[in-house]
């Protein structure tokens, strides 16, 4: 894999450096994902192009390793330093790990800032959440329960066991979860966003809990594969697979019956306020410091708490009615 | 041989130790329908081990096995997607993995390139492929018709197909390795090159032909695995390749080539395969899965170097009374 891994990023770096020549004079903003060839951030990146067209004197340079790795960040962050970006938006696959390599970038005069998956508070200068974690926790729980009047079991599939945001997500989740009687939660199993091992942990949960009425999978990868297994097992109707996935990726699901709604954010929406949010902090026309706000284009603007994050929006559930919409746009 | 049949049972004994153990927790795991589902969790690993464990006879590693079939597999979902129908498409997976493996077996033979570089090589230039090919989007269940999605799963007397598949390797190639000339010239290129040469068997052949049955097996499992789990992306089955060659050891294969048998190599890979599905139902914390599989291999290789060491050769002996 690390050799892999090491072409194409030499190759993307070279690339990079040819076009940097290219419009010396624009605003270089690096949208840092934690993987190449994700839907979601795919969908990301076209939001900071949106932003980059509307501020106009901005170039957005995506990037990112890919396989989601900390290594891999590591070694794409310090080329990004090594071709003088402007800003990095990174969502990082370790809160730790890439701190450092984050905090010799602000040392240059860097503007960093963490999306989606957060960095520790010493590696940038922002947290963007693309929600409240408090919220989202809330609304997996809902999703569930909602199609559980008689209430009943309820598993959770993660995506790895060290996965930053999934973890924040399960906590608040265990946190609201007094708030429905007759919701029981039995267990929470790691697929590690492989689809082999979630459809297999996904079976697991299966034959361990009979009773099991629905399957929680905050990532996109697990809800896909349990959304499979269910189907495989002939369990459409009596498991409901729910959690966050991705409607173009998620459609045949939702036809099938296997998944009722789950809930996402746009994530068009996510890398175009981070990237407006950059650019503000880059320009100076706003500061990060607790209780500021930052303009945010037409979502508004993001408020900073004691820890410098802040909440883009609320998670928004598609269903049957408006998966067909949506399926064709992220 | 008898050495080779002692390991085997030892294996299967210890096959049988693990899923009593399993039961011993989880009753319901020994039922017969869930030891088909193992089986044919398992197939994948099955068909590769085979693929990987003919090449490693040849004394070559074929580390490009799960990049092939994570190409093959994008490549199948995509031709569904243009609207080749399914044993066209069928044909076209075997003849890609196939060409794949021969571009490995050519590289190791006319350029005599140690096939461990030329598999890494090939490693990153199948997955990126798949980028270039894909721009690295995902082809979803949706995007997929159905009879694509259904064949690996279609249930022909009790066994999917996917089963059949695997069993249907396992018979054929049993045959080709321990009946045709050459299934035999595999051991005698990975026994003993030299004499191999004096027999009359070209090594650098072998090896292509060994790395041209890897390739099309793995471009035939990329498709099942594509139409099983529904989806292709760039990192399917990543990271599988290891768990290939760890099937192939704990089954008996020895890494410098020459000695394994299919049986072995498919008990090794049923060995990982119970080991998969047994952690999730037996309420083992995720933290601990990884050690467990891991220490689970390390013992089974060193169970089976220690069978496998030379016994001292006695030099100086005193005279044994008559």
């Amino acid at each position: 894999m690390g050799i892999w891994k090491k072409t194409l990023t030499t190759a993307a770096v070279a690339t990079l450096l040819m076009t940097q020549a290219a419009s010396a004079e624009n605003v270089k903003i690096a949208l840092l994902v934690k993987a190449l060839g994700i839907g979601f951030f795919e969908a990301a990146a076209k939001g900071a192009e949106e932003a980059a067209t509307e501020l106009g004197d901005v170039e957005i340079i995506y990037t990112g390793p890919t396989s989601t790795t900390a290594e891999g960040q590591i070694e794409v962050i310090n080329a990004l330093i090594a071709q003088g970006v402007d800003a990095i938006a990174i969502s990082a696959n370790d809160p730790d790990a890439v701190a450092p390599a984050l905090k010799k970038a602000m040392d240059r005069g860097i503007t960093v800032i963490s999306w989606d998956s957060g960095v520790a508070p010493a590696g940038r200068q922002m947290h963007l959440n693309p929600s409240s974690s408090a919220l989202i926790g809330n609304t997996i729980i809902k999703l569930a329960a909602d199609h559980m009047p008689d209430g009943g079991d309820v598993a959770i599939l993660s995506a790895t066991s060290t996965s930053t945001n999934q973890n924040i997500w399960i906590e608040e989740a265990t946190k609201v979860l007094p708030n429905y009687p007759g919701i029981n939660l039995v267990a929470t199993v790691y697929g590690d966003d492989l689809a082999d091992k979630s459809y297999r942990e996904a079976q697991g949960l299966m034959s361990t809990y009979p009773n099991l009425k629905a399957i929680i999978a905050p990532t996109t990868v697990g809800i896909l594969a349990a959304s499979q297994a269910v189907t495989d097992a002939g369990k459409i109707g009596e498991i409901n697979v729910t959690g966050l996935g991705l409607p173009s990726e998620m459609a045949g699901a939702v036809e099938s019956g296997a998944t009722v709604s789950f809930a996402i954010w746009n994530p068009i929406d996510l890398g175009y306020s981070a990237t407006m949010i950059a650019y503000n902090l880059h320009k100076g026309t706003a500061t990060a410091a607790p209780g500021a706000a930052i303009p945010m284009g037409r979502m508004g603007s993001a408020t900073l708490d004691d820890n410098n994050e802040a909440a883009m929006s609320d998670p928004f559930t598609y269903d049957k009615s408006n998966i067909a919409e949506f399926k064709s746009i992220f | 041989m008898s050495i080779l049949k002692h390991r085997e049972a030892l294996l299967a004994l210890a096959i049988l130790l693990l899923v009593g153990v399993v039961a011993a927790r989880f009753p319901a795991f020994v039922r017969p329908g869930n030891l088909a589902n193992v089986f044919n969790d398992t197939s994948p690993l099955i068909l590769l081990a085979i693929g990987q464990m003919i090449v490693i006879l040849t004394k070559c590693i074929d580390l490009s096995m799960a990049a092939t079939l994570a190409l093959c597999g994008m490549v199948a979902a995509l031709l569904n997607g243009a609207g080749v129908p399914l044993p066209l498409i069928l044909v076209l997976v075997v003849v890609l993995g196939g060409l794949l493996g021969a571009v490995n077996g050519l590289l190791v033979w006319k350029l005599g390139i140690p096939s461990i570089v030329v598999t890494l090589g090939t490693m990153t230039i199948y997955r990126g492929t798949i980028f270039l090919i894909t721009d690295g989007a995902w082809v979803n269940a949706h995007q997929m018709t159905d009879d694509f999605k259904a064949l690996p799963r279609a249930v022909i007397a009790g066994l999917p197909v996917m089963s059949w598949v695997a069993l249907a390797a396992i018979a054929l190639f049993t045959v080709l390795l321990t009946r045709t000339p050459l299934g035999r010239s595999f051991y005698a290129v990975g026994g003993n090159p030299h004499a191999a040469v004096y027999t009359g068997i070209s090594v650098g052949r072998t090896q292509f032909l060994a790395f041209v049955i890897a390739g099309a097996l793995a471009g035939l499992t990329g498709y099942l695995w594509v139409a099983r789990y529904a989806v292709a992306y760039v990192d399917i089955a990543s990271g599988f390749e290891l768990s290939v060659v760890a099937a192939c050891v704990i089954g008996g294969v020895a890494i410098a080539g020459g000695a394994g048998s299919v049986i072995g190599t498919v008990m090794g890979a049923l060995f990982l395969g119970v080991i998969n599905n047994a952690l999730p139902v037996v309420g083992i914390s995720p933290f601990w899965q990884l050690a467990i599989s891991g220490s689970a291999i390390v013992l089974a290789v060193a169970f089976n170097s220690a069978q496998n060491r030379p016994a001292g050769r006695i030099i100086l002996k005193s005279v044994e009374p008559r």
